[in-house]
């Protein structure tokens, strides 16, 4: 099909407005200047002082440790809550269940954060990772729940009988046949919750102690010091992992499908 | 009875397996299953037939455990099932979806209820060997459910629920996806599956040519009632009401009402303008009851000229010829409107039809052809 010149304009703008910034950022993080706006040649020094920053390095380690650890509670809590409103029927509450589970999604984050604040004060718990942890797993299990529960409607509930059928207890069921089955779903529900985690910057520094700095709250109290090139750096070695990320995760689940309906199509072809 | 016909149902002494003991199913205000009480005996084929929405899924479900009853017990084996989960019930089903698990392969899907019953290794692998050969799927056996066609998956289905040796095997429209060629010959290989492992079989269908097939006796329900329950040949040939009879194959009904004029012999006055009709009939009608007279289409003969000493004869035309190959349906056309439907095996290839459309012909039956009902 060839592309009309509007389609091309609109493609063109799309992906400008997209990635210019990104673009800008990553050509400055090889710049050999101290200056982010001034070009002095081309330079990997930063990457390498990024590297001794002490600081940036526990920052990230903290991160990662939220992201992981609230993420996989996340996806247990979100997939249950699913399974529960995909699959109960009605029960009483329902309505006011769903409701709340997805209202985080709508909620201002500065909310969400104050009134975890509000609530670890409350209860006198030690602002630190532990706190970022418990906030992180309650505003991305909706996410986790929404994803789960789109995949939970296309279901086909027979096979759950099947399992009970042939001798399954209910937990059985759901261990040996749901689960497998919805998995790609699941991880991309931990996927989600652990990017959501990765960026969150507001919620973060409500929850957060002097004892746990994530990256977002670290670059950004770093930049209100003025831009450096180990923060470009730094940025230009996210972007990249999360680049790749995205091209393996796509390249696996096309060869996926083009395998099955390659296969279907010989099934048929052999009868 | 003959010694070697198998007939359960009609022997007093007979213990059924599955009894429905005024089984009443209710969803909120509707009601699927209205009262019902049935025996199912053991090695029967059974079928329950109906349209869409008549209870035959439910009176399964209920069966495989996956409904409660609202009143009534369901006893298998002598024992109330009412409370017991699907999983301890020594009764499997077949999905009309077939309910493949697709993240397993042919064998483990036909090994998953064997494992659950811890069955020994050795005798599980056997067994598994066992059923791929009885649904010859040996060469399968590797293959995940999405790399095999519709009939590979249907009789996967069906191995890995007669897997754990069931006392009763449920299948749910098993041979619905399936296109009618493959779909007949798979009527028979469930016969003689059936006959083969000496299961109980209970058919939800409402494709009357495969539980007439099938089935050694098929229940006809409607709105969650049982409306007849006998053998294939008693349903057509004998059904009880003017349901079944419509229900089943082509039907011919008359309204008219009775008179008695012997021992089973009546006389329906339908038309003012024609003579009575004839038919033997135990039913015990009085005089001036309104009744129906439900004549098959292929007992009724068509003729050029008045029969000789026929007992029942019409005169009207030919309105429409439905061709079907093997058969000729012809529509004729009473004075009064009335259309009656006769028809005729084509068993010559060469010959010219002997009537064609707008042909005044004569059609007629005897005293046993029809069925009377009541109204």
């Amino acid at each position: 099909m060839r592309l009309s010149w509007f389609n091309v304009v609109s493609l063109t703008f799309g992906f400008v407005f997209l990635y210019l910034p990104m673009i800008i950022l990553v050509i400055y993080s090889f710049n050999k200047s101290k200056l982010v706006t001034v070009w002095a040649g081309f330079s990997t020094k930063w990457y390498g002082e990024l590297l001794q920053n002490e600081a940036f390095l526990n920052a990230a380690w903290v991160t990662l440790k939220v992201a992981v650890i609230s993420s996989t509670f996340a996806t247990i809590l979100g997939t249950m809550a699913a399974y529960v409103l995909v699959r109960s029927g009605r029960f009483f509450g329902r309505t006011l269940f769903s409701g709340m589970i997805y209202a985080p999604l709508v909620m201002p984050e500065v909310i969400t954060g104050l009134s975890l604040l509000l609530l670890f004060i409350g209860i006198g718990m030690d602002r630190g990772v532990m706190t970022v942890v418990l906030a992180h797993t309650t505003f991305s299990m909706c996410y986790v729940s929404v994803v789960v529960s789109s995949r939970l409607f296309t279901f086909d509930q027979s096979l759950e009988e099947a399992a009970l059928d042939l001798g399954c207890s209910p937990a059985q069921a759901f261990r040996l046949v749901t689960l497998p089955i919805i998995a790609p779903a699941v991880i991309s529900g931990w996927l989600l919750a652990f990017t959501l985690s990765l960026d969150d910057l507001v919620i973060a520094t409500f929850t957060t102690g002097p004892s746990a700095t994530t990256l977002p709250i670290k670059i950004y109290s770093a930049v209100r010091l003025g831009v450096s090139p180990e923060i470009n750096a730094l940025s230009t070695l996210m972007i990249a992992v999360v680049t790749i990320g995205v091209i393996l995760a796509s390249l696996v689940s096309k060869r996926n499908v083009a395998n099955k309906r390659r296969e279907e199509l010989a099934a048929v072809r052999a009868e | 009875m003959a010694a070697n016909e198998f007939a359960p149902w009609e022997d007093p002494q007979a213990k059924p397996l599955i009894r429905f003991r005024n089984v009443t199913k209710r969803f909120g205000e509707f009601t699927a299953i209205d009262n019902i009480t049935l025996d199912i005996y053991a090695q029967e084929f059974f079928a329950l037939l109906g349209p869409s929405g008549c209870g035959k899924t439910t009176m399964m479900r209920m069966l495989a455990g996956f409904e409660n009853l609202t009143e009534g017990v369901i006893e298998l084996d002598g024992v109330d099932v009412g409370n017991v989960a699907p999983n301890k019930r020594a009764v499997n089903m077949m999905f009309q979806s077939y309910a493949l698990f697709p993240h397993l392969t042919v064998w483990e899907n036909i090994a998953f209820g064997l494992r659950r019953a811890k069955m020994p290794a050795a005798d599980l692998t056997n067994r598994v060997e066992e059923m791929l050969k009885l649904t010859r799927l040996e060469r399968f056996s590797s293959r995940k459910p999405h790399q095999i066609s519709g009939g590979q998956r249907q009789r996967v289905a069906l191995a890995r629920s007669l897997a754990k040796a069931p006392k009763l095997l449920l299948l749910d429209e098993p041979l619905g996806a399936l296109d009618k060629k493959l779909r007949q010959e798979t009527q028979f290989e469930l016969m003689d599956i059936q006959e083969k492992t000496g299961t109980t079989f209970v058919i939800v269908t409402h494709d009357q040519e495969e539980a007439m097939t099938v089935a050694s006796r098929v229940a006809v329900m409607d709105e969650g009632n049982l409306m007849q329950v006998a053998t294939p040949d008693r349903i057509y040939e004998n059904p009880n009401s003017v349901y079944v009879a419509d229900f089943i194959g082509d039907v011919n009904l008359i309204k008219g009402t009775a008179k008695s004029i012997g021992e089973g012999q009546y006389q329906i006055n339908w038309m003012e303008s024609l003579p009575p009709l004839n038919a033997k009939s135990s039913l015990p009608l009085s005089d001036g009851q309104s009744c129906h007279l439900a004549i098959r289409p292929e007992k009724v003969a068509i003729n050029a000229e008045k029969p000789e000493g026929a007992v029942n004869a019409v005169q009207g035309k030919v309105l429409d010829i439905a061709y079907l190959g093997n058969l000729s349906t012809y529509y004729v056309q009473l004075a009064d409107g009335t259309i009656i439907k006769a028809q005729t095996a084509n068993t010559r290839r060469i010959s010219r039809r002997s009537f064609t459309w707008e042909d005044p012909v004569w059609l007629s039956w005897t005293a046993t052809a029809g069925v009377l009902l009541e109204s």
